[in-house]
């Protein structure tokens, strides 16, 4: 019992650590961000490996969503008659939630882990020691155009996300299903809010970008400088990623809609 | 001038990781202009002492003087500040992976100077040409050999013209003619440069062909240290041992253990 | 470090398409197009009781949205509710005497302002009053009548 006890508090002990840690570092990293900003061409190249490469993925996955959203809501509205409402069921779940949740899970998985494992790779292979004993800091060079990228690129992703999957909605609802084409956008323009459902969505983005790569970037440096250090590093970025996403969506949420 | 004092002085130094004591009180004078030697057996801390003379680890205790400067004393800027004047040649070269051999050796100059690319790309390319591999520019890191990204990489650590380089391991894991090389431009590039050296190793034959003083290093403190010609002739039976690299000897050939007969009759304590 | 052209131009275009997607968002998909800008003149109209009528409902005529509901107030002399609808600009033709009522979109849909022209000369003008005003119906309210006048013809 006594050991049971002990084990719980070394744990509790190692994890507030650890998160003490990770605070410091989110500290450092910011205190780098005007360093980055002097040379945007580190940013850019970052943009490129976690925004670009991410693109694909998340247009498609997009439509997909927006599609299943449409053809899933037209068989729930027709019961009661609301067929006409089916686009603003669409955007409203992926403006308000799916976007950003959908988008933020899958920019963990993919750039988050790579992010991590990229950085944890440069640890091991003495990269990041090199740099310092070259009076280079790695935390300004590698570290902060990494975050300010993801903290930049998730927006971007889950807008497009959104974006794309209305649009999938509409092939669907549209083409597939039949509904009135006026009807998909004009109940839609007349249900969506701009502050309260598309800026709220963006306001979820930014903080699920500033989470995942924060999460991302610090495993990477925190990670055992080892191959199955940087495995285990890599994994725990996308549990955490995933886990800290949903949570943080179910406190934004209760924040934004909850009096409604 | 302050030729005849040490370059880097280090005065009881003690360090642990964990619960692991790695050193325990060493002390070492490392001469300007001079190749020194650091030897000792595998997992003696032979990199830490590397990393602590760097300012990336703090001793729990004791004092590192680069310089006439304690480096764990300094503050951030003035770290870096030394560091430039300092070289290091890591084990595995860290090279950056995602650019071009010009490139990694342009880094440093790139980052600490504001020259023009011109003048960049003649630095670069003399600094390569001194390693032999201006040839090899273009290449990325990965498409070299280990012996040939130790070679950037040393052409990496010479870029600042720094005071001293410490090499890190630099003969493990080399072919014979690359070692030969290896061994042979840290000290043509010591005595051109006007350069002093750390080499940390366990090869002894090649270590010694190059090294003007040597400290061996063993549990934490130095066992003996003079010329390799002292040490030869040390009385030590440690420096013997570990010299002429004999299976037995002060260093046993079995991990401490039970008595043998015993262990295989499985009795329990 | 050198960057290539076509980094640089795949991370223009991705920023791009991000901005794209925005401007989608906030014209097509939400109210910010509809409204554009605040054009328009407001008139107001009092209702015995609005149903559930919700700022922001539209406004049509003859089945054409012209506009939506901005305000709804409690005027606590009249005890009746102030309904305060903007009406796009380019709609100024309307005549001062219509009438407003609070019609429902379909069985289940949202509460919405109905206007029916009427036949003055003189036109809707910014802070216009409709004298002529129809309260939403209450599906409560009809219920209790219908089975109270069952009730009375049963007697």
């Amino acid at each position: 019992m006594v050991g049971y006890l002990q084990g719980l508090g070394a744990r509790s002990l190692g994890m507030f650590e650890r998160l003490g840690r990770g605070a410091v570092f989110f500290i450092n990293i910011l205190l780098c961000i005007p360093s980055v900003l002097v040379r945007p061409r580190l940013l850019v190249a970052q943009l490129h490996s976690v925004g670009v490469l991410s693109f694909s993925l998340i247009v498609v996955a997009g439509l997909f969503v927006g599609m299943v959203l449409a053809l899933q809501g037209f068989y729930t509205l027709s019961d009661f008659g609301a067929e006409g409402m089916l686009g603003v069921m669409v955007a409203a779940s992926l403006v308000r939630e799916l976007g950003p949740v959908v988008a933020a899970l899958l920019f963990a998985g993919r750039a988050g882990s790579a992010l991590t494992a990229e950085i944890g790779l440069m640890k091991a292979t003495e990269q990041l020691s090199g740099m310092e004993m070259m009076a280079v800091d790695p935390v300004a060079r590698i570290m902060a155009p990494r975050f300010l990228a993801g903290l930049l690129s998730m927006p971007i992703l889950a807008t497009l996300f959104s974006a794309v999957g209305i649009l999938g909605g509409y092939f669907i609802g549209v083409g597939l299903l039949g509904i009135d084409e006026g009807g998909y956008w004009s109940q839609m323009q007349a249900k969506i809010d701009f502050n309260q459902d598309i800026m709220n969505g963006l306001i979820k983005s930014i903080v699920f970008g500033w989470v995942v790569t924060w999460i991302a970037v610090f495993e990477g440096y925190d990670a055992i400088p080892t191959s199955e250090g940087v495995s285990r590093a890599t994994t725990r970025t996308v549990v955490h990623s995933a886990f800290a996403v949903l949570l943080l969506d179910f406190i934004l949420t209760a924040l934004m809609f909850g009096d409604i | 001038m302050t030729e005849n004092k040490p370059l880097i002085k280090i005065r009881d130094v003690h360090f642990s990781r964990g619960s692991k004591l790695i050193f325990d009180g060493v002390n070492m004078d490392i001469q300007r202009g001079k190749v020194t030697a650091i030897m000792g057996p595998s997992g003696t801390g032979k990199t830490t002492l590397l990393k602590l003379i760097g300012g990336q680890l703090r001793p729990s205790k004791g004092s590192i003087e680069v310089d006439g400067r304690d480096v764990h004393k300094l503050r951030h800027a003035e770290l870096y500040k030394l560091r430039k004047r300092m070289g290091m040649l890591f084990q595995s070269g860290a090279l950056l992976t995602d650019i071009s051999v010009f490139d990694n050796v342009a880094y440093p100059l790139r980052e600490h100077t504001k020259l023009p690319e011109t003048m960049i790309r003649h630095l670069v390319l003399m600094k390569l040409q001194a390693v032999g591999l201006r040839g090899a520019r273009d290449l990325m890191p990965s498409e070299l050999s280990g012996g040939m990204a130790r070679r950037v990489a040393l052409a990496r650590a010479i870029a600042l013209d720094p005071m001293m380089i410490m090499y890190d391991e630099p003969f493990t894991g080399q072919d014979p003619i690359s070692m030969g090389v290896l061994v042979q431009l840290i000290k043509v590039l010591n005595d051109a440069l006007g350069l002093s050296s750390i080499v940390v190793s366990h090869d002894v034959q090649e270590t010694c062909a190059i090294a003007d003083y040597v400290y061996l290093v063993s549990n934490g403190k130095v066992v003996d240290h003079g010329s390799p010609a002292d040490l030869a002739q040390s009385e030590s039976q440690w420096s013997q041992q570990f010299m002429q690299g004999m299976a037995d000897g002060p260093v046993p050939f079995h991990y401490a253990a039970r008595e043998y007969a015993s262990d295989l009759l499985g009795v329990n304590e | 470090m050198h960057i290539s052209r076509s980094i640089e131009i795949l991370v223009g275009f991705f920023v791009a398409m991000g901005f794209v997607a925005m401007f989608f968002l906030s014209m097509e998909v939400s109210n910010l197009g509809g409204l554009n800008g605040d054009e328009g003149y407001e008139v107001t109209a009092s209702f015995e009781n609005i149903g559930s009528l919700k700022v922001r409902a539209p406004v049509s005529i003859a089945g054409v949205k012209i506009g939506r509901v901005t305000a709804i107030n409690f005027d606590s002399e009249s005890f009746e509710a102030l309904v305060t609808m903007q009406i796009e600009s380019k709609y100024d033709q309307l005549p001062s005497d219509s009438s407003a009522s609070i019609l429902t979109a379909g069985l289940l849909g949202e509460q919405y302002i109905g206007l029916e022209a009427g036949g003055e000369d003189e036109l809707l003008q910014q802070g216009s009053m409709l004298e002529l005003t129809q309260s939403a119906l209450v599906l409560e309210q009809i219920i209790g009548q219908f089975l109270f006048s069952s009730d009375s013809e049963d007697e």
